[in-house]
């Protein structure tokens, strides 16, 4: 589990540096290209730079509430939703947190939750009502310790940086094409090096990288998304210490085919399963995917509980437990006996306390 | 002269990282302690629900008068085995998760009692009590952790010695709370 958490951490950041990279070097070229000289390269880097960072302040203040406001979600309190309120205060203990998220459902029946917020103090957790009825208390705690650990993580605030740089490299690259398109390439004003054959070389090399300089970058956009997703799970498990939940509830999940009415390109990111397609039967993920395929998720952390795919099956969840280590069932007891440095996780979580009724 | 002015930089970027560990040190020892609070928070917020379920319950089950006994005294030994160091304490509040753990075996056996809103109210909320208590000990052992080891890796190590921080101990079940609890079905 530790592991997964360091691995997906630092292939999000090398992904993270080359899209830096790859910024760099096309706004560096087109700069040369157009302005002549390197000071041009820098100097229009720093222009688009000033216009994108403007306009995701705007987006990393309010966005929260656009996002809650769009997808349909109404606060709830301990008050009217008892059960959802509890398992958000659970994970928010576990995590450490100073105080829980905000927390809202959705009033439609298709299965998902997101989570969203700049950093743990002003963040929410929105659920819809159709996981609510769906999964049990177990599998909630599952899914809600996921969406937990995108806040902890701060993943919308790196969601957010990665959107800047790619939405940059964007622009230069478009800014160039229809310059060039629009016949600009006569007009260059001289540098030192804007002789002939060289500048033609640039302005090649510029318009090469203008066209699959934002392909590129947004490849790399969905997977850094993937690899947040991963590492949302693997930290979701961090909290509960019992991947079974979330991964029966993975399960559930990718068994109803329904998307998500208000969900939309521009949100699917943030929710946690893909909103807009039917997801059971992917084995490998597109490109395009912003999420890592389901059986994928649910086969890591099935190999996280030592289990097999049996473990799934409700049914099976009381006599796997039975059969794990002796700590099996007391509430206080469990989570006493984890250490924090413990080997794999094999507690699994206080159960309902009531144990299963006999026919009546 | 040039030596002079690299050895005061030297010096100041030293007592900045300093400073920083130290800082850093401090926190996580706080966090420490916070942590163990907190799990007292808990531990208090289910002595707190406990006789309301019992009122709850106790009128539907006039025969189980052995079982709301044995709930409400688990529940005065843990209220004052507070006093009594942490060992104790935690072995009364096991005794106490084990005969709630019992009251809830027997509320199986009532239909009215299993469907009363009241009831059920109370058990999400005592099952809620539970996984916080849970939750609780683990994030202190998950504390715990990160501080001994910023206190015994180097070089942190260095300055921990030198202001006395101290190790501190997880959280462990006593050791007869490994075995399985019987749950009494009488």
């Amino acid at each position: 589990m530790h592991e997964q958490i360091r691995r997906n951490r630092r292939a999000s950041w090398l992904l993270m540096g080359f899209v830096v990279a790859l910024l760099a070097a096309l706004g560096f070229v087109i700069g040369m290209a157009v302005l002549g000289g390197t000071s041009g390269g820098l100097g229009l880097l720093g222009v688009f730079g000033i216009v994108a960072i403007a306009w995701s302040i705007l987006g990393y203040y309010s966005g929260d509430k656009m996002v809650l406001a769009v997808s349909g979600a109404h606060q709830v309190t301990h008050d009217n939703e008892p059960q959802l309120f509890n398992v958000v205060e659970e994970m928010t203990i576990a995590a450490g947190l100073p105080h829980a998220p905000a927390v809202y459902v959705i009033e439609e029946p298709a299965p998902n939750a997101f989570a969203t917020g700049r950093d743990p103090q002003h963040s929410s957790i929105a659920v819809t009502r159709g996981m609510m009825q769906m999964l049990d208390r177990e599998e909630l705690q599952g899914v809600v310790a996921h969406e937990m650990s995108h806040i902890r993580n701060y993943d919308i605030r790196f969601a957010t940086l990665v959107g800047i740089l790619v939405g940059m490299i964007a622009l230069v690259a478009d800014f160039f094409l229809r310059w060039s398109f629009w016949g600009g390439v006569g007009r260059r004003r001289g540098g030192g090096d804007s002789s002939g054959n060289a500048g033609a070389i640039m302005l090649v090399v510029a318009l090469v990288l203008a066209i699959l300089a934002p392909l590129a970058a947004y490849s790399v956009q969905f997977a850094i998304s993937r690899r947040r997703e991963y590492l949302a799970d693997a930290s979701g498990v961090e909290l509960t210490r019992n991947p079974l939940g979330l991964a029966r509830a993975l399960n559930d999940i990718a068994a109803d085919p329904r998307p998500l009415s208000h969900a939309n390109r521009a949100t699917a990111h943030l929710y946690i399963a893909n909103p807009l397609k039917n997801k059971k039967t992917k084995e490998v993920s597109g490109v395009f995917d912003t999420h890592p395929p389901i059986q994928k998720r649910i086969a890591i952390l099935l190999e996280m509980a030592h289990v097999g795919p049996e473990a799934l099956v409700p049914g099976r969840r009381a006599a796997v437990a039975a059969g794990d280590s002796a700590a099996a069932v007391t509430a206080g007891a469990a989570g006493a006996s984890s250490r924090a440095a413990g080997p794999a996780p094999h507690d699994p979580p206080p159960p309902p306390a009531v144990p299963p009724a006999s026919p009546a | 002269m040039i030596a002079v002015i690299i050895i005061i930089v030297i010096l100041v970027v030293l007592g900045i990282i300093f400073a920083g560990i130290y800082n850093s040190l401090v926190g996580r020892r706080n966090r420490v302690d916070n942590a163990w609070s907190q799990i007292d928070v808990q531990l208090k917020r289910r002595h707190d629900l406990i006789p309301n379920l019992v009122e709850a319950v106790k009128d539907y089950m006039s025969y189980e008068q052995e079982t709301l006994t044995k709930v409400t005294a688990a529940r005065a030994a843990a209220i004052n085995a507070g006093s009594q160091g942490p060992q104790a304490q935690a072995q009364a509040e096991n005794m106490l998760t084990e005969s709630l753990k019992s009251l809830f075996a027997v509320v199986e056996n009532y239909p009215d009692l299993k469907a009363n809103q009241n009831v059920l109210s109370l058990q999400e909320e005592l099952t809620a009590t539970e996984n916080k208590i849970s939750f609780s000990r683990q994030f202190y052992n998950d504390s715990v952790l990160t501080y001994n080891n910023k206190i015994q890796m180097f070089p942190s190590n260095v300055i921990a010695g030198m202001f006395n921080f101290t190790t501190r101990q997880f959280f462990e079940a006593p050791e007869g709370d490994r075995e399985v609890p019987k749950v009494d079905l009488r």
